[in-house]
């Protein structure tokens, strides 16, 4: 096989076996190396898309706002600002004069408009470039509009995803402290880092509702800019995802001493570990320990005679995980445990040491574990251990279908629910679906592969 | 009953754009890159430009396509992207072994004011001593134009950089144009060496430059050119690189897409024919310049769609080719009418809002005029200052009341505009679902991005033939909703 790995990216590729484990990351992406990664307005914007009654304007060239419009399926309950795609859509002479004029009469304009509880403005690489001051002016329209208008540091070259995420945070870090905590219970919580793609939210909210915990603030799926403003009443923060909103419970902690505990909803272990996580932080009230056991008891009893049933057919089978963050990653390699299959690839965009010297781990002796890759080594893994699945994203999609394997979306864009109990069993669901189509034995690599031991 | 054209100025411009109906420029200049055999498009930006193009192409066409990027961090966005730049490119050619890298500029190294040309001399000059691929850049800054006009850019940079104007020596076989096009015989090689320039190898007759169509409509043009007896080289081709058979193995470069050596000769053909009524009034085509630079006959035509557009295509080339069109051609032309006759009741008067690229649109505009539909609206994020003209040209002299025509709009302004039109259904890309969904008609999806349906890259627009799919489509949703409607839901219709 002719060599895919830049050499550069050595470091950041790690197959389990004898060497100790040392895997670079959080580096730049290599220029030339077609990284699947996105930019710092991508994360700011994965974060805080799904606050719905916020208007969300992009100061930029169209492009930015225009890729980014409605695609991530996170649903709200209510106000559904967050789906359409606001632009400053600057022109030439907005670069050459400076766009400051233009975000100003924007904001005003769409503010009037749409009436929204607060803005959020985002920079893009251009605005940090021609240096528009963007603090100023959301001062000056949050005075006239008397709501909050946050600018968000987002300009694409100035890191990767998680500096967005950084920038969101901060970002949301300004609305918090500012609302009203009365009503709020002692045993009450935020769920952060989850944004209700395909209604996922919902069902968390109401597992913690059966418990007997009260929800303050959705941060960020189906949420609101008022939630997020009492947020500080809340008891505990209880943190999902790759750190997407880490940085915002560790700003609350420091603040306003809010403990955080961080969690997985993927998967019936860490989904069922993170409800007694939160019933064993409300240990004074042991009823929430007990509704926790018997909401757990009774969800798997559902489920347990399903996962059964595709667990036959997917026994044995392998499978490569390849997403945003690393914490996902975690639950991803439980959950196809569960279902009998064996994860032989993991890797991600924006993982820390601390995440994959924890997947290391996890995973089994000889998985390979990757940081930042990009098309040809990923296709060159997939080969090399001839995968059934491969977990990723759209971008993702197409090297899984071209070499013929399998795939199942499990990014920011899926429109299937897959947290909780009820998520678990739509995954083994789309799994086995994928896996077990026949479409793959008229594919020319699995074919070849039949002629070949056939004759 | 006045001809005149009722056109609307943008009166009450919003200052903000919600929804654009357009994409900015690079993404025109990946798609274009593409087209061309053995190109890596590159971006030279940030890192993100990159990924979000990919998703985007990605989701219409359902192919990979890989775009390199300069990833540039913050520090290069002081001190210059040129070092990522080079770096980038060896990469490229290291991993992927590209013959081409098709470099487009973003917003951002616009803006810092990366000399891209000079910078790709210098790493001529650099890396001298080893084999390069051929290097093409082309400049679009996403704060001037719209996606369509990447597109052309890069066409036109193609031409600019790669075709040669002067008398051409003989070209090795190894170089020999037309490879994988599909399109070359031996036979036509044979014939074309014995006529008046033996020495050069073009077996070209025709330049063909489609815009942006679907890989659909350039296997149709290949056929339609085979059928005529009429080689050419149809730039950029896609045809294969974005919808691609299943293959062994990931490939790093699809197969496909118009040869350099096909390109470098286009200056020899007997004639372009170039598609988009918009385009042509820019002035700042790829048709155009090679007419100027190297004096080939320009065909400025519309996009073929309904009858009197290919009745021009086809005219065009019978005095190309020397041929009378094909029987099979006149067929599906015969058909196309006996269907126009089949399914007036059901078309007339019914109103129709379009909107997308504005070449599109002027091409979809001809053909629902002669079909008797009501345009109410022909809208385009677009902003060339030559929509109201290109509409004007295909409808003026067949209906009687001329549509409303918008530049520069975007969705929230259509939304508001089709309150009072009362539309029966949309034409355009996926990107008008919420709005029909809301008004609870139908809508045609033509055109980039449809990634909401199964199939975008292989929607046949062109020609005889996709006039007759996007006529049989059309005809079919309003029987779909009458049926739906109706509290019969009759079973004959």
């Amino acid at each position: 096989m002719e060599p895919v790995i830049f050499q550069e990216r050595e470091k950041q590729i790690h197959r389990k076996g004898n060497q100790p484990f040392d895997l670079e990351c959080n580096k730049d992406s290599l220029a030339g190396a077609v990284s699947q990664r996105a930019c710092v307005f991508c994360g700011s914007r994965v974060v805080l898309y799904p606050i719905a009654d916020a208007v969300h304007l992009v100061h930029g060239p169209i492009g930015c706002a225009a890729y980014t419009w409605d695609i991530r399926g996170a649903l709200s309950s209510g106000p559904e600002l967050h789906r359409l795609s606001f632009s400053t859509d600057l022109q030439e002479r907005d670069v050459i004069f400076g766009g400051e004029k233009k975000l100003y009469q924007a904001l005003t304009e769409l503010i009037d408009r749409h009436h929204p509880n607060a803005a959020f403005v985002y920079s893009t690489c251009i605005v940090g470039i021609i240096g528009d001051d963007l603090e100023a002016i959301c001062r000056r329209v949050s005075q006239e509009k008397n709501i909050p208008v946050i600018p968000v540091k987002s300009e694409g070259f100035k890191g990767n995803k998680r500096a967005g995420y950084n920038a969101a945070c901060t970002a949301m870090f300004r609305l918090v402290g500012t609302g009203d905590t009365t009503g709020i219970s002692p045993r009450s919580i935020n769920i952060l880092g989850d944004f209700n793609l395909a209604g996922e939210i919902w069902i968390i909210r109401e597992y913690f509702e059966r418990m007997g915990v009260q929800v303050v603030a959705n941060i960020t799926g189906d949420g609101r800019v008022g939630d997020i403003a009492r947020s500080h009443g809340a008891a505990l923060n209880v943190v999902q995802c790759s750190g997407a909103t880490m940085d915002l419970a560790k700003m609350m902690k420091e603040k306003y001493g809010t403990p955080f505990l961080r969690v997985s909803y993927f998967g019936v272990e860490d989904m069922a570990e993170a409800l007694y996580k939160v019933a064993r932080f409300f240990e004074d009230d042991p009823e929430i320990l007990k509704r926790a056991q018997d909401l757990v008891r009774e969800e798997l009893t559902l489920l347990y005679t399903k996962l059964q049933e595709y667990r036959k057919d997917l026994q044995g089978k392998k499978a490569a995980i390849y997403v945003g963050g690393a914490f996902k990653a975690f639950s991803l390699v439980k959950a196809f445990r569960l279902i009998g299959m064996d994860v032989v690839m993991v890797g991600s965009q924006t993982g820390t040491s601390e995440d994959y010297r924890e997947l290391h781990e996890v995973t089994d002796e000889g998985t390979i574990i990757v940081d930042d890759s990009n098309p040809l080594e990923l296709s060159a893994f997939l080969k090399e251990k001839d995968v059934d699945i491969f977990v990723g994203g759209v971008k993702e999609r197409p090297i899984a279908y071209k070499l013929g394997l399998g795939f199942c979306d499990h990014n920011h864009e899926r429109k299937e629910a897959l947290e909780g109990f009820l998520g678990m069993v739509n995954f083994a669901k789309e799994v086995h679906s994928t896996v077990m189509s026949p479409v793959w034995r008229f594919v020319p690599r699995k074919n070849q592969a039949l002629n070949s031991s056939s004759g | 009953m006045s001809k005149k054209l009722k056109i609307k100025q943008k009166t009450e411009a919003y200052v903000s754009t919600t929804n654009a109906c357009k994409l900015c420029k690079p993404l025109g200049a990946c798609i274009a890159f593409r087209g061309i055999e053995g190109t890596v498009p590159f971006l030279h930006g940030s890192q993100g430009c990159a990924t979000y193009m990919r998703r985007y192409i990605i989701s219409h066409f359902r192919e990979p396509i890989d775009i390199a990027s300069s990833s540039l961090s913050e520090k290069h966005a002081v001190y210059g992207g040129g070092p990522n730049l080079k770096k980038g490119i060896l990469n490229v050619m290291d991993k992927y072994g590209a013959k081409v890298v098709g470099i487009a500029t973003t917003c951002l190294t616009e803006t810092i004011g990366d000399n891209v040309s000079g910078l790709l001399k210098e790493f001529k000059e650099e890396f001298g001593d080893k084999e390069l691929p051929t290097l093409l850049n082309v400049s679009t800054p996403s704060y001037s134009g719209t996606h369509i006009e990447g597109f052309h850019a890069t066409v036109r940079a193609v031409i600019d950089q790669l075709v040669e104007s002067e008398t051409v020596e003989p070209k090795t076989s190894s170089q020999s144009p037309g490879v994988g096009a599909g399109l070359f015989t031996s036979e036509q090689t044979e014939k074309d060496s014995s006529e008046t320039r033996p020495y050069i190898l073009n077996t070209s007759k025709v330049n063909l430059l489609p815009g942006l169509v679907s890989p659909a409509d350039i296997r149709y043009l290949k056929e339609v050119l085979d059928d005529f007896n009429c080689p050419g080289t149809i730039l950029p081709d896609i045809s294969e690189t974005l919808d691609a058979p299943a293959q062994m193995d990931y490939e790093k470069i699809p197969e496909g897409g118009t040869p350099i050596a096909a390109i470098q000769l286009m200056g020899h053909s007997d004639a372009t024919i170039e598609f988009g009524q918009v385009l042509q009034r820019t002035g700042n085509s790829g048709g155009q310049l090679l007419a100027e630079r190297c004096g080939v006959p320009l065909y400025a035509l519309g996009m073929p769609i309904g009858l009197r557009e290919c009745d021009r295509f086809f005219e065009a080339l019978e005095e190309v080719s020397g041929c009378a069109t094909p029987r099979k051609h006149q067929l599906e032309r015969g058909r196309l009418v006996d269907a126009y006759v089949d399914s007036h009741k059901y078309l007339f008067g019914k109103r129709v809002v379009v909107y997308g690229e504005e070449d599109l649109c002027v091409g979809l505009t001809a053909f629902l005029a002669e079909i008797g539909m009501k345009i109410v609206l022909c809208a385009s994020g677009g902003n060339s200052g030559q929509f109201q003209d290109a509409i004007n040209a295909v409808t003026s002299d067949i209906v009687s009341e001329p549509p409303i025509v918008k530049e520069g709009f975007d969705f929230y302004e259509i939304s508001e505009e089709i309150e009072s039109l009362d539309p029966d259904m949309l034409i355009g890309t996926s990107k008008g679902y919420s709005l029909t969904k809301k008004q609870q008609i139908p809508l045609i999806r033509v055109g980039f991005p449809i990634h909401d349906r199964f199939g975008g890259q292989r929607m046949l627009h062109l020609g005889y033939r996709g006039t007759q799919n996007l006529l049989d489509r059309i005809v079919n949703a309003i029987i779909e909703k009458k049926q739906a409607d109706s509290p019969v839901g009759y079973g004959y219709l």
